[in-house]
């Protein structure tokens, strides 16, 4: 008997330890008005990964600060609870827009869009296939990361000493491949002869979260003569820059500007401006323009770029920064064509 | 031609080693707790746990030795209070490990929230190299240690009978209980230096950062059949398929990774399954007594 008890007390706990954590942001006053709410759920790794789902957290704040919408986001465990987390939100009468930040959404945003057709919902690095429909009330929002990986493709090659540069990928995905595919490109422009060593941390999402390895990766790439690595791994890339700060070599950030993550060993980050998609898609919604379909966000509108200011001012030479820019003028007139496979 | 010089290479050595280290610790824990009857998944857990706990510390006491112990002690709560569960309440080990598994996830997360307001990571710590190589060190000790504790003393003995036929031993006049508590206790704190290994190394605990860790260090154990020495060559052929694994991204070579990374666990079945002779867990392992 006692122990009985004692075993739901237990499952009690653990129940409650896997609910989701929901916070609340913003005055509660016109917390009723329907449909004037923003909801986001975020991405493995969660909110303070100093990386993505800050990104998209900033994107909230801006648009409350300016547009004076208030949001509601949760941070969900592993698994299901993605889905559950966006019914969650679609289910509540004071909330219009919901986010799924990440193409891991792809799946669950069909679903639960088709189900709640009345609300918009939006998804950040929504993979397009050619098989399946994007639902009607659905804004897929994609970044062209190959375009933004040519240029720290280039600027690796260019500063590299040893001929030798490093990739480290999170999830062995065909969104990952977009990042290592223009970041090789981006390297072979400036040098053909380049060796790329590249490596992914793991075949499934926890590739995302596992910085212990990516050091390891990090390591042997240094190691085998790597003077520069740029990672596109979520939370796993703080291994990186691990890494960086014990070899003392250079390592590339990523969707958002990773300097401080190794003051001095970062050469730059592939700033991939999530914060802008969100705060522009929340902006359409409130004028009622809210966006179905595909939108793009690459060079053209400054949706993708590489970070150049005083941090990393002395790591990027004047002439290399000029070429960088030159490229890019390139790739926007469509003389340099940037692939994603 | 070039793998095969990279894989003799110091680097490499290296690497497997600094792998190996929470895979072993782990790993010895857990057979300290199944050679005296109670099977501890929660492994992963606890060293999550221990992780978490000493990174908190570090910030709070900016010293590395009482955060260490700190965080230790933490994991020896954890354990007692697994112990009393699984030992006194007679509750089903298994469930409890899963128990313990989530709420630790939960309570790492939820705290981090409230502490750092991230739910992902703490602020970067500042923490020697020295000490990670030191666990490192003391991982490749232990495996003396383990096997002089289980069958060189009088406590190794009785902890091994009470996982082998503890009726017998309480009939003898060993209080199995206590045997059982402290081979709980002995899988917390050797699982709470696996998760200081690795935030000494990363020099902050983010969320997840144990990775499945835990639950390799079981399949270790398994394929080690209880014993320290065979556990400590399961857990290095698992750093070593690991290291190849990255050696051979790096490589450039046509081989698919995936089929590298599945190797260790295509091993463990195959063990499970008794092709590489006979896998004989501790008698009572499991059975509440």
């Amino acid at each position: 008997m006692l122990s009985k008890l004692f075993v739901c007390i237990v499952l009690s706990f653990v129940l409650s330890s896997c609910g989701k954590k929901t916070e609340q942001d913003g005055k509660s006053e016109n917390a009723g008005l329907p449909g004037t709410k923003v909801g986001l759920v975020f991405d493995i790794g969660g909110r303070g990964d100093k990386s993505f789902n800050d990104a998209a957290y900033k994107g909230l704040e801006d648009a409350k600060k300016e547009l004076g919408i208030e949001f509601e986001v949760i941070d969900p465990g592993d698994g299901a609870d993605r889905e559950s987390a966006l019914r969650r939100l679609a289910s509540k009468k004071e909330i219009g827009l919901i986010f799924g930040v990440g193409f891991i959404f792809t799946d669950d945003i069909n679903k639960i869009a088709t189900e709640f057709s009345s609300k918009k919902f939006a998804c950040i690095d929504y993979s397009v296939t050619p098989a399946s429909k994007i639902p009607d009330n659905v804004s897929a929002i994609e970044f062209k990361e190959e375009e933004g990986s040519f240029l720290i493709g280039a600027l690796s090659a260019l500063t590299s000493k040893t001929g030798k540069i490093g990739f480290i990928g999170g999830m062995e995905s065909p969104l990952i491949r977009k990042f290592e595919n223009g970041y090789m490109q981006g390297a072979k422009n400036i040098n053909p002869s380049i060796q790329i060593l590249s490596g992914y941390v793991s075949v499934s999402p926890d590739g995302f979260k596992n910085p212990g390895k990516a050091k390891e990766i990090a390591l042997s790439q240094y190691a085998g003569g790597a003077d520069v690595i740029y990672h596109a791994s979520g939370l796993s890339g703080l291994g990186l820059f691990e890494a960086a700060r014990e070899k003392q070599k250079l390592a590339v950030g990523v969707d958002m500007d990773q300097y401080k993550e190794a003051p001095g060993f970062v050469l730059s980050s592939m700033v991939k401006l999530v914060d802008v998609s969100v705060f522009k898609t929340i902006k359409a919604f409130k004028e009622g323009k809210f966006n179905s379909g595909v939108t793009t966000f690459g060079l053209t509108d400054n949706g993708v770029g590489f970070v150049y200011d005083n941090n990393n001012k002395n790591l990027i030479s004047l002439e290399v920064k000029q070429q960088l820019d030159s490229i890019r003028t390139l790739i926007l007139e469509g003389k340099i064509k940037v692939s994603a496979e | 031609m070039e793998i095969i010089y990279s894989v003799f290479s110091f680097t490499f050595l290296a690497q497997v080693f600094r792998m190996m280290t929470p895979y072993y610790l782990g790993a010895s824990g857990a057979n300290f707790s199944e050679r005296s009857g109670v099977i501890n998944i929660s492994i992963e857990g606890f060293m999550n746990m221990a992780a978490f706990s000493f990174a908190v510390f570090c910030i709070m006491t900016g010293s590395i030795l009482l955060s260490l112990i700190l965080a230790v002690i933490v994991n020896i709560l954890f354990s007692i209070l697994f112990s009393m569960f699984t030992v006194t309440l007679k509750i089903n080990q298994i469930v409890t490990g899963v128990g313990f598994n989530l709420l630790i996830a939960g309570v790492t997360k939820f705290l981090m929230v409230f502490l750092f307001s991230s739910s992902s990571n703490t602020p970067r710590i500042f923490v020697g190299y020295e000490l990670s190589d030191n666990i490192t060190a003391f991982s490749i000790a232990l495996i003396f240690i383990s096997g002089y504790v289980l069958y060189r003393t009088k406590f190794g003995l009785r902890l091994r009978s009470a996982g082998e036929n503890p009726w017998a031993a309480e009939s003898l006049g060993i209080k199995v209980r206590q045997y059982k508590y402290a081979g709980v206790l002995i899988s917390g704190v050797l699982s709470a230096l696996g998760g200081i290994w690795l935030v000494s190394s990363q020099h902050n605990y983010s969320d997840g950062m144990i990775a499945g860790r835990g639950y390799i260090a079981l399949a270790a154990m398994i394929i080690g059949k209880w014993k320290p020495v065979n556990i400590f060559f399961a857990c290095l052929m698992f750093a070593a398929f690991e290291a190849l694994e990255i050696t051979l991204q790096i490589s450039g070579a046509e081989i698919p990774t995936q089929i590298i990374q599945m190797l260790p666990y295509l091993i463990t079945i195959l063990v499970l399954i008794g092709f590489i002779g006979k896998t004989k867990p501790p008698a009572a392992d499991g059975i509440p007594y």
